[in-house]
């Protein structure tokens, strides 16, 4: 029917273009531009306040030490938690259904949630005093608590990203055929040497996606890290909501939301260079 | 090189009996096909011998030593797939590669077996290749050499050529079959296919039901089939079965007499389809001719005897209208009698 009209199925496709056109690369346009001009002209001194900005250092730092600090453990949690599904007959979708309830809850809910448990009238530090641990309520949240803040920053990130690692990881382990390992298994390949010499080959695709699409998330951290940290734990999307709402300057804004994406991409490239996918290579 | 023996192994999946009670032994060299219809348990049988799927109870024995809690690795065979399970992602010298690998060969002894399997495989242009590059054909190839290159005690190969097109299957038949004997590995065939168990095999085991029905020669199970089923798997037309009154000993099968085992009742004699000839005009045992395919080779009929469903094979020279009756004599010495009751047949007369 469509070889008398060719036209047809880019006539349907149009509309999408069109509002991700505008709704995308026109505020892209603009976001970049407002971060480079000042007044009409091209200029740098957008970046010059965020660079020169107290907090500037500390979230940066603060942003990649989360992210290499939660992408690693959730990718080699999805992989152990799709390994185990793959191992069982029954009840496994009931089991992956139960792993992707955070999926579900929005990231300031995740927050709150995990505020409820870390904050000093908050169920940990219950939990803590009744098994007779702590004589008084403990803080974990604050300023003068770095290491604890980070890494209840870290777990409640880890709780609430890890399904979507896990769906893309299960998804691709659901790509190999079974025969493959069977046939390593058979040769002699010991569970392990199967896993790194047959599986994780050739999850590739998966594995990349996973790690781009985790990491890209995880330098765009903002609602857990507010919702338990404030201002105590600056990460850059933070510094730009900032700059954005309290300072009410949408310049430095723009520039913290640029830099955000040229780590993104620059993240997304490393990847796809360190994880090469060969389709002739591929099942 | 070994010999396999499989000791009562009994295998339940829940309620589902996959395979009950099943026993055979096979020689040091040999080569034994697992013939039956899909679901029949042979492929489960063969899992067990390899150690992937545990069985229920029972024993199997390699050289004389118990594998049965084993793993896969530590029982001394290679295994061929179905689907070849070749891996995509190494070339084909590492997959041939790969089991010799798995034993920490030195580099020196893999590249000798490698190029000693690959020789015998033809594939030593493909080394350098990716799998994915490889035509079905190819694949299979270095699933087999993968599996040679380990020089395994026994080789166990699950339905190896069913994935390639017709042609391509009767050329890696003959091909295996030469492979493989150069080999002499003792190899275990599980296949669906009939004519490619008769062509490859030493012996043939019938696999119905989770039971094995018949183990014999390949000609042996052909004419002189123990059951109703294994005549009626074996054979293209299958073997015809027609039953008959028996009077004093003896049935009366159109102008024919046969003494037969049974003193009454009835009797089902099995009638192999190309052992009837022609008889001339009026005489003979009656078939009536619904389709005649004239097939090149010979001419197929397709009708009824004493109005039963049956296929018989003429020579090509012969013509038959459709419709017609046509008059067959039959060689008493290449019938098998069977029991109506059971479906067993009587041993055959000497």
């Amino acid at each position: 029917m469509t070889q008398n009209r060719p036209w047809i199925p880019y006539a349907l496709i149009l509309p999408s273009v069109v509002f991700l056109g505008l709704l995308f690369v026109v505020p892209l346009v603009q976001t970049i531009w407002l971060a480079v001009s000042d007044n009409g002209t091209p200029s740098l001194a957008n970046m010059t306040t965020m660079v020169s900005d107290i907090n500037f250092g500390r979230s940066v730092l603060n942003t990649f030490l989360l992210t290499l600090a939660v992408v690693p453990i959730q990718i080699v949690m999805a992989l152990t938690m799709g390994s185990m599904v793959a191992k069982m007959n029954g009840g496994r979708e009931t089991i992956l259904w139960i792993w992707t309830i955070p999926l579900g809850i929005s990231d300031l809910a995740a927050g709150m949630v995990w505020l409820s448990i870390l904050q000093n009238t908050g169920y940990l530090n219950s939990i803590l005093f009744g098994m007779g641990l702590i004589e008084r309520q403990t803080a974990w949240l604050t300023y003068q608590t770095p290491v604890a803040l980070f890494i209840g920053i870290a777990i409640a990130e880890i709780w609430r990203g890890t399904a979507i690692v896990m769906i893309i990881i299960v998804a691709g382990l659901n790509q190999v055929p079974k025969e493959f390992k069977e046939a390593a298994e058979i040769f002699g390949a010991s569970p392990w040497t199967r896993f790194t010499r047959i599986t994780l080959p050739l999850i590739r695709p998966a594995l990349q996606s996973a790690l781009i699409l985790r990491t890209v998330l995880a330098f765009e951290v903002f609602a857990v890290v507010y919702a338990l940290g404030g201002r105590n734990f600056p990460v850059l999307v933070g510094e730009a909501y900032n700059w954005q709402n309290q300072n009410q300057n949408y310049s430095v804004a723009a520039a913290y939301a640029v830099l955000i994406m040229v780590i993104s991409l620059a993240a997304t490239l490393v990847y796809l260079k360190a994880i090469k996918v060969d389709p002739e290579r591929l099942p | 090189m070994a010999n396999i023996v499989i000791d009562n192994i009994k295998k339940s999946f829940g309620a589902f009996q996959a395979l009950k009670e099943v026993s055979l032994t096979i020689n040091d060299g040999e080569f034994v096909s697992l013939l039956g219809p899909s679901g029949c348990g042979k492929t489960t049988l063969l899992r067990i011998i390899a150690g992937l799927e545990t069985a229920t109870s029972g024993d199997i024995r390699i050289g004389d030593r118990s594998v049965i809690s084993l793993p896969p690795k530590d029982r001394g065979l290679a295994m061929v797939f179905q689907n070849y399970a070749v891996f995509p992602h190494m070339t084909v010298y590492e997959n041939v590669a790969f089991g010799l690998r798995m034993q920490k060969a030195d580099d020196a002894r893999v590249k000798k077996q490698v190029e000693k399997a690959a020789g015998l495989l033809h594939i030593e242009p493909y080394l350098d290749r990716y799998p994915n590059k490889l035509s079905g054909g190819q694949r299979q190839r270095v699933a087999v050499a993968r599996a040679l290159a380990v020089e395994p005690g026994v080789l166990l190969m699950d339905e190896p050529l069913s994935n390639l097109d017709a042609l391509l299957r009767l050329e890696m038949r003959t091909e295996l079959k030469t492979v493989l004997q150069a080999a002499g590995t003792t190899t275990i065939y599980v296949t669906h296919d009939q004519t490619e168990a008769m062509g490859l095999s030493d012996r043939i085991a019938v696999v119905h039901d989770g039971r094995i029905e018949q183990v014999g020669t390949p000609v042996e199970v052909y004419n002189h089939p123990a059951t109703r089923f294994v005549g009626g798997f074996i054979g293209n037309p299958p073997m015809n079965f027609i039953t008959m009154p028996v009077t004093g000993g003896k049935v009366a099968i159109g102008s024919q007499q046969f003494a037969v085992p049974a003193t009454g009742g009835e009797i089902v004699f099995g009638l192999r389809g190309e052992t009837v000839e022609r008889a001339p005009n009026g005489q003979g045992l009656d078939m009536q001719v619904r389709v005649a395919e004239p097939m090149g080779s010979h001419l197929l009929l397709t009708g009824s005897i004493l109005g039963q469903p049956a296929r018989v094979i003429l020579p090509a020279t012969e013509t038959v209208r459709n419709g017609e009756t046509v008059g067959l004599t039959l060689d008493p010495k290449r019938l098998t009698w069977l029991s109506p009751e059971s479906g067993a047949s009587y041993p055959a007369a000497a």
